[in-house]
């Protein structure tokens, strides 16, 4: 069988062909989808337009060609269009389905091949790569190197925006340093609250230190806060990406590191992260002996700031800073998929000498989505250069997100319009933890 | 599929960017918001102005190929559902708002505009543009003038035809015509204004449109009554119009339809009683509060278990834009929803809810029905499954009785969503065929060769029937 063939074939025997029925056409998700918006609403790059597109090739009127593909991959994954859907369609389930399709079907190229398999299987399912990859950065940092390099302009070779990038990265710890932590923090105060932390691969390694300030909140909140020793990474990216078994296998090893700790709360920092761990009864939804453990795991599952939230902290702790005009750029699976858009919020309108304003289509996604800034590197772009006009807009000085991949997009973005002096961004709790004490 | 020599020219005139012919791009302009309905055009083009508009036509009509105006594929009567191929000419390239005259008080647009992008555009300057239809964050302006849409605001303020008041149409033939203007008064000859508003892009293409605004009024309050039986709150429909007042919004919901966009939307409304009527009045404060006190009164009077008035604005707002979904809603309870839009005198509202339940219970079908109570103008929608051949051939017959019932009553067919290819059967009910034939005339005067959107409006004399077709 052609390779086009197969893919057909799968869509009919794999795609929920009720999801597809249930959209109904109405296009009340065209004005959420920032690609919709991006190409002058041309229809094939919306929702409506994709579920049309998987749903013509289960019905056999179109090949799944590389016009359809590449569709299905300009879509950013960020799920606005699922609270706006009158008719609740499923969209990212069915995204994520056609997407394992395509990448399980399809003859990669060698170089694109080994890049994925780098990526998916050798390095993110294994943090103690991940933190030796840190250690080389932080030796880059902190030898000197790094201002080397920038003065010779080299990066400029690197295609697209990797040298943009790079100029982005924050100092990150040693591996020595990485290693310090303890697994076990004590609430301050009275324990009203044990929470297991959920490190996350990013988070831990590149944004180590935003982790540490998110445990620090939350023992300040009274949540004694343990850290899982063998979890892993959370299988988002492969979920994606189209390596559906490989995202199985980790949320099993996941499932099992949080079963062995008796925690009220699972919680994390990273929105992208979380999506698809409270989405791991879905995932497993065809293993009838995980089926059940996944929807307790997911169950348990919050971001921090509903944590906080929850606990008082704003009224436990006095939060002030220096005068400043703060927006908020929404993690799209925290929004859309946790459901998580105002506390981050409440947050941060709880710091003092601070004015929060919100920019326009502050729910709209910032162009980061997983691996997609490198992937569809133009319309990221694009997206990027828009959300930065809307934060000029607010006459913002820091951009605040809560997912490390929405926070390094907004640092590429803040360098690409050559406002380094005058706006930052930074993650929530980081933010949040400067206020505590700055007082 | 297009021969190659008017594809060259077609992309002459655009530019292979505004121009697709890839099986993505047919399949994705192949459906608009109408179930059951879907055939693919052999090519999408994206005009950017007037002149391109006329150079296209000016080809199709010498290569005799159809072309299918489209804004955002909103609409619910196949009415931009390419079935006889050909080409699909989107607005979206033309979608500025050229001017708002404040001393005129009127807009100048080209037909891509977003409709809430006006509403939001005249009410930051103090006026207001009515038309209102559900699909008002989706839908172009374009796309509401060729359907002539309504919306939830139609009974005080009438539908779009109400707000047109001039237009600039290429006609088949390329020539472009201006009607009306920025007038209050103009009889000059015939009203080709509202000739082709509600033409469904079957007698030209509209390039650009002035439409009448008015100034927005001052206040507004909503108010929701619930009603154990429905008879009784289709009767206080009557009895609101018979006093004499006329609400800007009298929206029916029965309690399936209440059930659905409660789960969607979370907004509070009950779903407990079986007919909900949502109302609003808008207008100056002292009248708003006379009116609704007077309407709460008359709730009361014919028997409403609950009579409550939104606390604040977003509440109202809240009730209001979970009406708007109520279509879309519905479709969370069967894979496939069909919505109708039988429209009586407003005295006949009580009647026709009730004949409508009787032909679902005759017919064995499911029926929820929601709608422009105050005007008439109901949306009995069914939920159904196109794979069941069986039921949908049962829905159809229904539908058939609800429109002769409709007819019967001194309605029409259609208050707001035009006839399209899914209507076109039943236009001979309303019209007859006189009236059928005149309409007929009129369209191969302006497009004997009949490229623009063929199939729409008129049935083929050999297919009376084709409420679903795939």
């Amino acid at each position: 069988m052609t390779a086009t063939k197969d893919i057909q074939q799968a869509f009919k025997e794999r795609l929920d062909y009720d999801e597809l029925m249930n959209c109904m056409r109405c296009g009340f998700c065209l004005p959420s989808c920032p690609t919709y918006g991006q190409t002058n609403q041309y229809e094939a790059a919306s929702p409506r337009g994709r579920i049309a597109l998987m749903k013509g090739v289960v019905d056999g009127l179109i090949e799944p060609d590389e016009a359809v593909e590449k569709q299905l991959n300009l879509c950013l994954g960020c799920r606005a269009c699922e609270p706006v859907c009158p008719s609740g369609v499923k969209y990212g389930h069915l995204l994520e389905e056609a997407r394992d399709i395509i990448q399980q079907k399809k003859r990669h190229k060698w170089p694109v091949k080994a890049l994925r398999h780098m990526v998916f299987e050798q390095l993110f399912p294994h943090k103690e790569r991940l933190k030796n990859v840190h250690s080389l950065l932080a030796f880059y940092q902190r030898s000197g190197l790094q201002k080397a390099v920038q003065k010779t302009n080299i990066l400029n070779v690197l295609p697209g925006n990797l040298a943009q990038m790079e100029k982005t990265l924050p100092p990150v710890l040693t591996k020595k340093e990485m290693k310090k932590r303890p697994f076990l923090f004590e609430a301050e105060g009275t324990r009203e609250r044990t929470v297991a932390f959920f490190t996350g691969c990013l988070m831990d390694t590149m944004f180590m230190e935003t982790n540490n300030a998110t445990i620090a909140l939350l023992q300040k909140a009274g949540c004694k806060v343990v850290i899982p020793e063998v979890q892993t990474c959370c299988g988002a990216l492969h979920a994606h990406g189209g390596e559906k078994d490989q995202a199985k296998k980790l949320a099993k090893q996941n499932i099992m590191a949080f079963e062995s700790i008796q925690a009220d709360d699972i919680v994390l920092n990273a929105g992208g992260c979380g999506a698809l761990l409270v989405e791991y009864d879905h995932l497993l939804k065809e293993e009838p002996e995980w089926k059940e453990r996944a929807a307790a795991f997911s169950a348990k599952v919050k971001d921090f700031s509903e944590i906080l939230l929850q606990q008082q902290f704003v009224e436990k702790q006095k939060l002030s800073l220096p005068s400043q005009i703060i927006t908020y750029q929404d993690s799209c699976h925290l929004r859309n998929v946790m459901k998580t858009s105002s506390a981050p919020r409440k947050l941060i309108q709880a710091i003092n000498g601070t004015v929060f304003n919100e920019m326009e289509n502050a729910d709209h996604c910032c162009g980061s989505a997983g691996i997609y800034n490198l992937t569809e590197q133009e319309m990221s772009m694009q997206i990027l250069d828009y959300k930065m006009e809307k934060v000029k807009e607010a006459h913002a000085h820091t951009i605040v997100t809560a997912n490390p991949g929405c926070l390094i997009q907004m640092k590429l973005g803040v360098v690409r319009e050559g406002v380094e002096e005058s706006v930052r961004a930074v993650h929530l709790a980081d933010l949040l933890l400067e206020a505590v004490e700055s007082k | 599929m297009l021969n190659e020599r008017t594809k060259a020219k077609l992309i002459e005139v655009v530019g292979s960017a505004n121009f697709q012919d890839s099986s993505e791009a047919r399949l994705v302009y192949s459906y608009d918001a109408t179930p059951n309905f879907q055939s693919l055009p052999d090519a999408v083009i994206m005009p950017e102005n007037k002149d391109q508009v006329k150079r296209i036509l000016t080809i199709c009509n010498e290569d005799h190929v159809p072309i299918v105006p489209r804004g955002s594929g909103t609409n619910l009567s196949a009415g931009t559902c390419p079935t006889q191929g050909g080409i699909v000419l989107t607005f979206n390239r033309m979608n500025k708002i050229l001017e708002i005259d404040e001393e005129n008080l009127t807009a100048t647009v080209q037909p891509g505009v977003i409709t809430l992008d006006l509403v939001n555009a005249v009410e930051a300057k103090g006026l207001f543009y009515p038309p209102d239809p559900s699909s008002m964050k989706i839908s172009t302006i374009g796309g509401n003038i060729n359907e002539c849409s309504g919306g939830l605001r139609g009974l005080k303020y009438g539908v779009t035809k109400d707000y047109v008041l001039g237009l600039e149409v290429v006609l088949a033939n390329g020539d472009c015509i201006k009607t009306g203007g920025k007038l209050a008064k103009d009889v000059a000859g015939y009203d080709l204004t509202n000739l082709f508003v509600g033409s469904e892009g079957t007698l030209g293409v509209v390039t650009e449109a002035i439409l009448k605004l008015i100034p927005i009024p001052e206040t507004k309050q909503t108010l929701l009554a619930l009603f154990e039986d429905m008879d009784a709150a289709a009767k206080t429909v009557s009895a609101i119009i018979a006093n004499k007042i006329i609400p800007a919004t009298l929206e029916f919901l029965d309690q399936p339809t209440c059930e659905v966009v409660e789960d969607f939307a979370q907004v509070g409304l009950p779903t407990d009683v079986n007919a909900v009527l949502l109302i609003e009045q808008d207008g100056p404060p002292e009248v708003v509060t006379r009116d609704i006190e007077m309407i709460s009164r008359i709730c009361s009077e014919g028997n409403a278990v609950s009579v409550k008035v939104a606390a604040s604005q977003a509440e109202a707002e809240a009730l209001s834009t979970a009406r708007r979904s109520a279509l879309s809603a519905l479709a969370r309870m069967k894979p496939t929803t069909i919505l109708e839009d039988a429209t009586v005198p407003r005295s006949k509202i009580s009647e026709m809810v009730k004949a409508i339940n009787e032909i679902a219970v005759k017919y064995n079908v499911k029926i929820c029905t929601f709608g422009h109570a105050g005007d008439g103008n109901l949306h009995p929608t069914c939920l159904t499954d196109a794979r069941d051949e069986e039921e949908l051939h049962r829905v159809e017959q229904a539908f058939e009785a609800i429109f002769h019932k409709a007819i019967e009553l001194g309605g029409t067919i259609t208050g707001e969503h035009g006839v399209g290819e899914m209507k076109a059967p039943y236009l001979a009910l309303k019209m007859g065929g006189e009236g059928v034939a005149a309409m007929k005339a009129i369209k191969y005067a302006l497009d004997p060769q009949g490229i623009m959107n063929p199939g729409k409006i008129f049935a083929k004399d050999t297919r009376k029937r084709v409420v679903v077709r795939s």
